[in-house]
């Protein structure tokens, strides 16, 4: 077949710039092919080469104690004791779920398991992060409802349960919605998989499903602006098949258990291109693929398509010839497609051949090392204007105004239709602050939580990035985990824009700087730039997900107060109301500064509910909503009634950082009470819980009345 | 008691199933049966079929396991009297492999629902419920999309009148007729339920109400 001529246009297409493809021509020496152009742009488009953002993430803390394996492989893998280890990342996958929902978030989270189950761990925990456009937007209901459908259709059908995530509305999202899938799973410290291939000769083996023209562009696509074409782009949407994975993931195991597997990689972003690249890059190799042996799903696909396909739940091997039978094996069992598409080279070149032709021939060093990297100018977030004043209000109307609000709503509607607890291990589930799983076969747990405040980071991108961190330390600290480590998903605008990129640069260093006072060093992440519509970004949006352990799981704290037991608030309260839920939701302000974030103080609190966690019946930390709608949540759980002293809108609905409310008995009470006065936590009894009604200084409501509001809310919403 | 679990590719509540059984106890642990087995292992008294998306549920849930080497010779285990407990993928098998009657619909809000229900034992006849006491309310929890059960009048009357309704939900969420949750063959030996025991049968899971199922089954088993 004729392979169409390169073009100013073609390049263009291709989301090359000229001075990129002059780069090409550089190392080449000549004019790529149409293939070559192809690989080339998969290789470096911000998707896969994090180009505007690598110089920034380069300074984030990726090492400690605890840190088996930091950024660069398919996932993080993080010492969780007993020679275990928990493998975990999250990942955009928001281009695809706008164009298509279901497909697109369903896509996302096969790619998050597979990343996962690459690296020798079982899937034993998923999150999502969600974030919408306004419910008065025509397409927002569909988008949520195909969305949460396809997250539920993939991950319950592979069999992981969904224990946590985030839901959020705001216009900023109505042309570009959020999609961040999180796994975690669990492997031998000792039976890590890699991706860098070693050996000369040494077999290139494909398996998994076929590859069709699906997903051809994907990547290219994700890196891409959305206009009105965007209909258009529907058909590079890969289509999930969780079946075909739970079966791979079995089949991956079972194989890596034999000792076949040299080094793995998953076909994700730009298939068959990344992977081989990556396993010869790493192992300083080179690959020669031979496209006739690859499965295919349709007829006469060119080189160029099936080296850009992004055909789904398919991996890459290099495996030790030897083993080749034992292999085949397991693959038979499990009715999975395996065959040898090539072998691994001593030279520095990636060759792919397709019907007796060369294809390419490429530098595979330049391929994967070179891609450009830009320092974009970026300009500093100027910082907010003084906040106007705040009109006090009937703080239980303030409380109604937030239950009846999608945004701090209870989720249910969301999480009940993900599977929670399959594999059985599940011990806390979604709807209380963290979601915890066994350590399947001992008494370890491990805690997960997902985290971000868009708001405050658009006004304040350093402290809204620490505070992103700050909350996911203090939902781990509540339940009773020591934070272990964190994995980022970086969600922003056009980074070619000077304040988009000051947005991300404020964002990286705030992150950074919570995430080494608070010992949670990032081990993985994904960044999705460009989400913006017609020129309009979203809110920056860096999500950050993170792990806890527990060494027993008598070290959990309960979310569920009982009655007669007092209500303490750990942690300073200023009545800190810019960009908070109650100015959003109750007087649809969006100003102010984001809440300053003290990590000394979060460090020090948040250990010290760890420390004292016999004293403590149930916790809470205090996020947004702030201590009026953190009473209500734990009251709910406990199906019991909560009675707080102050009436004053700021101290009930301010969202100072490094706070908690506990639920103890009186003689709890004054033992905490000691023991932080020896720590110097702030501590003070702000009411107790019993009764039937919720009531803020002299203000009441019946529990039941707010709670029917609260569990309703969403569903009124949605359905 | 000696059991197998049965795995057809896409069962995702084996592993769930077999630790359940394991923990009463037994003549060792459970044995895992791959679906392309034509035969099942001696002397057992109880199949599982566990949870999960057997064949990717790609086409009615549980029909291609119905066909699947192994399911002939749990139909001839069920046959024999042998114990088979179907639990939500395996109840929708045994409805396809005609060991129950009826027929596993789409629920009726059309969603898949995961969340702890509210149910009454309607029957302690049954070495599945006699460890309940009856009419007993209970809570478990149920993870499905096609749990609207659903059969013609007769059966439902012959169910009704035969006392094979083993599980009804106090508040139906999925529109399954009669508010059924779980039903028993003639001979009261094949137990198929929506609802997971599995997931609601140590402490840590915050709920042992799904334990005296396996613990009755374990006992019923026992050598006299």
């Amino acid at each position: 077949m004729q392979e169409p001529q390169i073009t100013e246009d073609l390049i263009a297409a291709h989301g090359l710039k000229p001075e990129e493809y002059a780069e090409i021509i550089r190392l080449l020496n000549r004019e790529p092919s149409f293939t070559e152009l192809g690989i080339f742009s998969a290789m470096w488009n911000e998707h896969c080469s994090y180009k505007s953002s690598r110089k920034w993430l380069r300074t984030l803390p990726t090492s400690g104690l605890q840190v088996i394996c930091g950024p660069g492989e398919n996932a993080g893998v993080v010492d969780i004791g007993d020679g275990q280890a928990v493998v975990f990342k999250m990942e955009s996958h928001n281009h695809p779920s706008y164009i298509e929902p279901y497909q697109g978030a369903a896509t996302g989270v096969g790619g998050i398991l597979r990343d996962v189950f690459t690296m020798g761990a079982r899937p034993i925990a998923a999150m999502n992060s969600l974030s919408f456009g306004s419910l008065d937007h025509p397409r927002t209901r569909q988008l949520v409802h195909g969305v949460v459908e396809g997250i539920g259709g993939y991950g319950n059908c592979f069999g992981v349960p969904t224990v946590g995530g985030e839901l959020r509305f705001h216009p900023a999202y109505d042309g570009n919605c959020l999609v961040n899938a999180f796994a975690a799973g669990l492997a031998d410290a000792d039976s890590i998989f890699y991706s860098a291939a070693s050996g000369v000769g040494m077999p290139v083996v494909y398996l998994g499903a076929k590859t069709g023209r699906d997903g051809v562009g994907g990547a290219t696509m994700a890196s891409a602006e959305f206009d009105d074409t965007i209909e258009e782009k529907r058909p590079t949407v890969q289509v999930g098949d969780p079946f075909t994975e739970k079966r791979l993931m079995e089949a991956t195991l079972e194989l890596m258990a034999t000792g076949a597997v040299i080094s793995i990689q998953d076909m994700g972003a730009a298939g068959l291109t990344c992977s081989a690249v990556e396993m010869g890059d790493k192992g300083n190799l080179g690959v020669e693929l031979d496209l006739d042996s690859v499965p295919v799903r349709e007829e006469n696909m060119t080189a160029y398509e099936m080296m850009l396909s992004e055909s789904q739940e398919r991996m890459l091997m290099v495996l030790r010839p030897e083993k080749e039978a034992a292999a085949k094996a397991v693959f038979a069992k499990w009715d999975l497609d395996f065959a040898i598409v090539g072998h691994t080279i001593d030279e520095d070149r990636f060759v792919v051949r397709h019907c007796g032709a060369v294809k390419a021939d490429l530098p595979l060093k330049a391929l994967s090392g070179t891609a450009p990297e830009y320092d974009r100018p970026w300009q500093e977030t100027p910082a907010a204007d003084p906040m106007a004043d705040v009109p006090g209000i009937d703080p239980i109307d303030g409380l109604r105004a937030l239950l009846s609000s999608p945004n701090y709503a209870s989720k249910a509607w969301v999480y009940e239709q993900y599977d929670s607890q399959v594999m059985a291990d599940t011990v806390r589930l979604p709807g209380q602050g963290a979601g915890i799983v066994r350590v399947h076969g001992t008494g370890k747990a491990l805690a997960f939580t997902s985290d971000v405040t868009p708001r405050y980071v658009r006004a304040n991108p350093v402290e809204g990035g620490k505070q992103a961190v700050a909350e996911a330390f203090r939902n781990l600290c509540a339940v009773g985990a020591r934070p272990l480590a964190a994995t980022d998903n970086l969600n922003f605008g056009n980074p070619e824009k000077p304040e988009i990129m000051g947005q991300l640069v404020g964002a990286i260093r705030g992150i950074g700087a919570a995430c080494t006072a608070l010992d949670m060093p990032i081990v993985s992440g994904n960044v999705s730039l460009y989400n913006e519509t017609d020129g309009r970004a979203i809110l920056p949006t860096p999500t950050i997900g993170a792990v806890g352990l527990l060494a027993h799981l008598d070290e959990i704290i309960a979310a569920a107060p009982e009655a007669g037991q007092l209500a303490l608030l750990i942690g300073e309260s200023h009545g800190h109301l810019g960009q908070s839920a109650l100015l959003y939701e109750v007087f649809n302000r969006e100003d102010g500064d984001a809440p300053p974030v003290d990590l000394g103080a979060e460090r020090r609190n948040g250990e010290f509910i760890r420390d004292n966690r016999a004293l403590i019946a149930a916790c809470t930390d205090l996020s947004d909503g702030g201590l009026a709608l953190a009473a209500f949540e734990m009251a709910a759980a406990g199906g019991i009634g909560v009675q707080l002293d102050t009436d004053d809108t700021p101290i009930l609905f301010g969202e100072d950082q490094a706070r908690y409310l506990i639920a103890c008995s009186f003689d709890q009470a004054e033992a905490l009470m000691v023991a932080a006065g020896q720590a110097d936590v702030p501590i003070a009894a702000v009411g107790r819980f019993g009764g039937d009604i919720v009531q803020f200084g002299t203000a009441q409501a019946p529990l039941a009345e707010l709670a029917t509001l609260y569990r309703t809310a969403l569903a009124t919403a949605l359905d | 008691m000696k059991s197998a679990v049965i795995q057809f590719p896409g069962s995702n509540c084996d592993r769930d199933l077999a630790m359940a059984l394991n923990r009463v106890g037994g003549a060792g642990p459970a044995q895992i049966v791959w679906h392309k087995e034509t035969s099942l292992p001696a002397g057992l008294d109880l199949v599982a079929i566990p949870g999960g998306f057997s064949f990717g549920d790609y086409l009615r849930c549980g029909a291609i396991a119905a066909r699947s080497p192994i399911t002939r010779a749990i139909v001839a285990f069920a046959k024999r009297g042998g114990h088979v407990l179907g639990v939500c993928n395996g109840f929708q098998v045994l409805t396809e492999a005609g060991l129950l009657p009826g027929a596993l619909m789409r629920n009726a809000n059309l969603k898949y629902i995961c969340r702890t229900v509210g149910l009454r034992v309607d029957t302690t006849d049954s070495a599945f419920t006699a460890g309940y006491a009856p009419g007993q309310e209970i809570a478990l929890p149920i993870a499905h999309h096609d749990g609207n059960y659903t059969a013609d009048a007769d059966t439902l009357a012959r169910l009704e009148d035969a006392g094979r309704v083993a599980f009804r939900y106090t508040d139906n969420p999925n529109g399954s007729a009669g508010d059924i949750a779980g039903i028993l063959s003639a001979n009261r030996r094949v137990l198929g339920m929506m609802p997971h025991p599995e997931r609601a049968s140590e402490t840590a899971h915050g709920n042992t109400d799904g334990a005296v199922l396996f613990r009755s089954l374990a006992d019923a088993m026992a050598p006299a």
